[in-house]
């Protein structure tokens, strides 16, 4: 849809009345990142046992993240071969992530 | 020879050349921050203490940076919907504002690395301190590469909005996507320094 847009620039006025749709999100997307950064920042001062603090504050993140790369970066209506790129992106993403877990666990594969 | 489908889409992708190598690009720095976030879990988790960020670094700056750059990310949308609207001198001045709240995070950030090198706290002087700076300052070098990009959108680079707009406008969304990420990196970088 969106990625659609950029290649029909030659706006109609259907096309204006939909990219006004989509500036009144952008205003909502906006309020609701602001909310939630105050959000992250108040839960810290609660200093919850780490555990529970790096859980709480990486779900807010990812939450504000969701809505800037489905929002802003258009993610929710994008192209198939973009979804591929990323589902690549992700599993690869995943792999960096679980090595430091393994090495977490006494490095089990090099037993 | 032109380089083909810069403003006309592939038929078999549905998409223009230059949007897949943005994200492929972008696939690309995921894999960067990646492997330094995975690093610097590798090395918090060994460590016997590990700090808290906000015993060491500024939350307030850093709250306020993060409000700026969300602010700037919300500017440069507008700014990409201003041109599908056909509104060049709107679309001017959010692709500004976004240049200017992007120049505003880089002046605070200046003062906080002024705070801490006066202070003695150089990468050298701890592990986090080292990861402090190795991941804020890749960081900052990501949104002084996307004020570049900006700048010349603004400025010589608008040009090419008279003989082509569609193209044009294609240039500022894929700007605005690495922008965007530059947001998205400092959405997670904020808690797991500072607030952690």
């Amino acid at each position: 849809m969106s990625s659609d847009y950029a290649v029909d620039a030659v706006t109609s006025d259907h096309h204006a009345a939909d990219i006004d749709r989509h500036v009144r999100i952008y205003i909502t997307v906006f309020a609701a990142l602001m909310v939630l950064t105050i959000v992250t920042v108040a839960i810290s001062r609660f200093h919850l046992p780490v555990p529970i603090a790096v859980t709480v504050a990486l779900v807010v993140a990812a939450i504000k993240g969701s809505l800037v790369a489905c929002y802003f970066m258009h993610l929710i209506s994008e192209k198939k071969l973009i979804y591929a790129v990323l589902a690549l992106t992700v599993v690869f993403f995943g792999v960096l992530m679980a090595l430091p877990v393994l090495s977490y666990h006494d490095g089990f594969w090099i037993r | 020879m032109d380089i083909p489908y810069t403003y006309t889409v592939r038929r078999d992708t549905g998409l223009t050349n230059g949007k897949i190598v943005i994200w492929l690009f972008l696939a690309s720095e995921v894999m960067l921050f990646g492997a330094l976030f995975a690093s610097y879990i590798l090395i918090r988790t060994g460590a016997q203490t590990w700090p808290r960020g906000d015993t060491i670094l500024s939350v307030p700056m850093a709250t306020f940076n993060t409000l700026v750059l969300i602010s700037s990310s919300v500017t440069m949308v507008m700014a990409w919907a201003s041109l599908m609207r056909h509104r060049f001198s709107t679309f001017r001045m959010y692709m500004g504002a976004t240049i200017l709240l992007g120049l505003v995070f880089l002046i605070v950030k200046y003062f906080e690395y002024s705070e801490h090198i006066h202070l003695g706290e150089v990468p050298s002087h701890s592990n986090f301190l080292a990861v402090y700076f190795t991941l804020t300052g890749l960081h900052m070098l990501h949104v002084f590469g996307g004020m570049m990009v900006n700048l010349y959108l603004w400025g010589p680079g608008a040009k090419l909005w008279k003989t082509n707009p569609t193209w044009f406008t294609n240039r500022v969304e894929q700007s605005g996507l690495f922008w965007h990420f530059v947001d998205l990196v400092w959405i997670f970088l904020f808690p797991t320094l500072y607030l952690l």
